[in-house]
């Protein structure tokens, strides 16, 4: 799998690299800067990119726009997005066009190196990667919605895992449950939510994403 | 009060003004020749008494508001370690003599005192006859008697301009302050939190080297927590920057920043920013810090559900507005919130203007004055018409003025107007010929003056912001 990373501090993007380079993916382009960023993406065209966010040369949120603009160009194009601090008002940009393929995590989730690999797999296969902190406070917002109030305690484990990306076999081996039994918990959330069921893992969840981010305009 | 009852109303005091004034003179004569000093005292606080009254009556009546003049009195005695007090040269035992002389010198002192005296014996002359004159003109002529007000019982330019540097010099040591316990809070977060977390690390990741060859399984299990202390350090180190200088607002400006304030913030807060331009760091932090505190303010005491935040840059100030739907009642004299904010905005000459009625919805009005001017802030930009005028005027005024106008004037009044072919009115009749060489000279004076006034017009509607075009 051919990757893109884009990271200025040359400690993180070596360490990176050898991480990812570990568990098979072929690091294509490792760039500092948001400029070079767009030309690897557009040239490279590479499985996944890993982004992140405050790049050189405006210290700002280069990576982010870089990536939102790569994206317009090839859509679908997957990215995962990492930073030291998470936003509801970057993550709803990064899910705004509805496509999935994009990922949101802290930079601290690197340290777990088998569930970094893990949400850079989903999210090269069209899948998304929320960091917890992000539907932490998604869910803190909505904590007046009728609907939600209505979910009981294990719903809603199971919608915090489902909006950070997880499948039902992932849900189920966190909360050691049965996937079938993850099945029902989720037809039941969906019908709380009010939301059309489907087996799509990936349109599930930006549903279930779609749904937090709309009750608050 | 209909305009005419008010300036009735205003004329009938005059005389009681007169008599205040009449007694004060011989009163203060003793003050400075038999040395009666305890009478200055109460002669100014009966003139500072009305004249404050007055303030408000002029911006009631007149529709002039007018800042009072005085300078602030001076800071209580300090009892010194010996537990006497001083003053200048002398030590007293109480604090009631220094009090009683350091007044005393702020009254003596002060300009506004005899500003005040000398308008309670001017005012009944000036503002009698104004007074009168707005009986019989109504609205406009009140104006023009308030202003007369402020030119003696208003601050002059000298006192505004001292009253501001003493605020800003307040303002500026709250707000150094107010920064040193900041940085102290930020110095003990980071050696609390951070620093010990990276301590013990460093100390788990020691132990785990020594047990990696004896005991795998434990030194796993200490690598595992040392990692954990890793993502605690960070998530510490996040909520402290968040505290310092919000990433986002690094990152994308105030706006963006204050929605994803809004996002994050219990209330549901919807917020409108019109801003052309990114403004400089420090005023950035301060509005956002401010609206921040706001909001918390409005979830925590003002039981809001719903909140908005606007808004808008002005020529050289931005302007804040945050409105909830909670229940009222807030007040900065009480809330600590509000003075947080308050104390915020004034490092910055800001101000906060709060209304906020009991059953609510509360309205924070901010004014922070941005240092950077705004584009075009110095560029006088002239209509065609103006531009026109100007170059007309310069160019053509001296034709009508001198060799049409002056001159002629001159031969006429000297006798020998029969040498001047050139000059129009030498060729009309005589009532004519005075005529147009005075109407010549009129049309000179116009141009002229049409070109000197369309900049200065130009510019004052630059300053007051008339309608453009």
């Amino acid at each position: 799998m051919r990757v893109v990373l884009a990271e200025d501090l040359y400690l993180l993007r070596d360490g990176l690299t050898h991480l990812l380079q570990a568990h098979g993916f072929e690091v294509v382009a490792a760039v500092e800067s948001g400029p070079e960023l767009v030309a690897a993406l557009v040239g490279h065209r590479p499985d996944v990119a890993i982004v992140d966010v405050r790049l050189p040369p405006t210290f700002t949120d280069e990576g982010l726009q870089a990536a939102l603009q790569a994206r317009a160009r090839i859509p679908g194009l997957p990215i995962l997005v990492l930073s030291q601090h998470v936003e509801q008002l970057y993550a709803r940009e990064l899910l705004a066009d509805g496509t999935g393929a994009v990922g949101y995590l802290l930079k601290d989730r690197v340290f777990n190196a088998a569930q970094f690999v893990d949400a850079v797999r989903r999210v090269a296969a069209g899948g998304t990667a929320m960091d917890p902190e992000v539907i932490a406070k998604l869910l803190a917002s909505n904590a007046r919605s009728e609907p939600l109030g209505r979910l009981t305690p294990r719903e809603r484990e199971v919608l915090e895992l489902m909006a950070e990306g997880r499948s039902n076999a992932a849900i189920g081996a966190r909360l050691h449950l049965s996937e079938s039994a993850v099945g029902k918990h989720t037809a039941n959330i969906f019908a709380k939510l009010g939301l059309a069921p489907s087996d799509d893992d990936n349109r599930r969840v930006l549903a279930v994403l779609a749904h937090l981010n709309g009750t608050r305009p | 009060m209909s305009p005419r009852a008010r300036a009735l109303a205003l004329l009938l005091m005059k005389p009681a003004e007169l008599l205040v004034g009449l007694l004060s003179v011989p009163l203060i004569m003793l003050h400075f020749t038999l040395g009666m000093v305890f009478l200055l005292g109460p002669v100014t606080r009966v003139h500072r008494g009305v004249t404050a009254r007055m303030r408000e009556l002029s911006e009631r009546w007149c529709g002039v508001p007018i800042a009072p003049p005085y300078l602030p009195e001076p800071p209580p005695p300090v009892r010194q370690p010996d537990g006497w007090y001083r003053k200048d040269r002398s030590l007293y035992r109480t604090p009631f003599w220094p009090r009683w002389q350091a007044r005393l010198e702020w009254r003596m002192s002060d300009a506004g005192t005899w500003r005040d005296l000398v308008w309670f014996l001017v005012d009944p002359v000036v503002g009698g006859i104004l007074a009168l004159a707005a009986v019989v003109g109504g609205r406009r002529v009140l104006r023009w008697h308030g202003l007369w007000w402020r030119s003696l019982l208003g601050p002059t330019r000298g006192q505004a301009m001292r009253a501001r540097l003493r605020r800003l010099a307040g303002a500026r040591a709250q707000a150094t302050d107010q920064q040193a316990a900041e940085l102290r809070r930020i110095e003990r977060d980071l050696h609390d939190g951070a620093q010990a977390r990276l301590v013990s690390m460093g100390m788990t990741l020691g132990a785990a080297e020594d047990l990696i060859d004896r005991d795998p399984a434990a030194a796993k299990a200490l690598l595992a927590r040392s990692r954990e202390s890793s993502a605690k350090a960070l998530a510490e180190l996040r909520d402290l920057v968040r505290g310092i200088h919000p990433p986002v607002l690094a990152e994308r400006g105030l706006a963006d920043a204050l929605r994803a304030l809004a996002l994050d913030s219990p209330l549901d807060v919807e917020v409108t920013a019109e801003l052309d331009r990114r403004l400089e760091a420090s005023v950035e932090s301060a509005a956002y810090f401010a609206i921040a505190e706001a909001l918390t303010n409005a979830a925590r005491h003002g039981g809001a559900a719903r909140a908005w935040v606007d808004l808008r840059l002005a020529r050289d100030s931005l302007r804040i507005v945050v409105t909830d739907d909670g229940d009222g009642g807030a007040d900065p004299a009480r809330g600590s919130g509000l003075r947080g904010v308050e104390k915020r905005l004034a490092a910055f000459d800001g101000v906060l203007v709060v209304n906020s009625p009991e059953g609510g919805p509360t309205m924070l009005s901010m004014d922070l004055p941005t240092s950077r001017p705004g584009p075009e802030r110095d560029e006088i930009r002239l209509t065609t018409r103006e531009k026109v005028a100007i170059a007309a005027g310069w160019s053509l005024g001296w034709l009508p003025l001198f060799p049409q106008g002056l001159v002629p004037l001159i031969l006429k009044l000297s006798g020998s107007e029969d040498e001047m072919g050139w000059a129009l009115a030498f060729h009309t009749p005589e009532p004519f010929r005075s005529a147009i060489i005075v109407l010549m000279i009129a049309l000179g004076l116009g141009l002229y003056g049409m070109a000197v006034s369309a900049p200065i017009l130009a510019k004052r509607r630059k300053l007051y912001g008339g309608a453009e075009g």
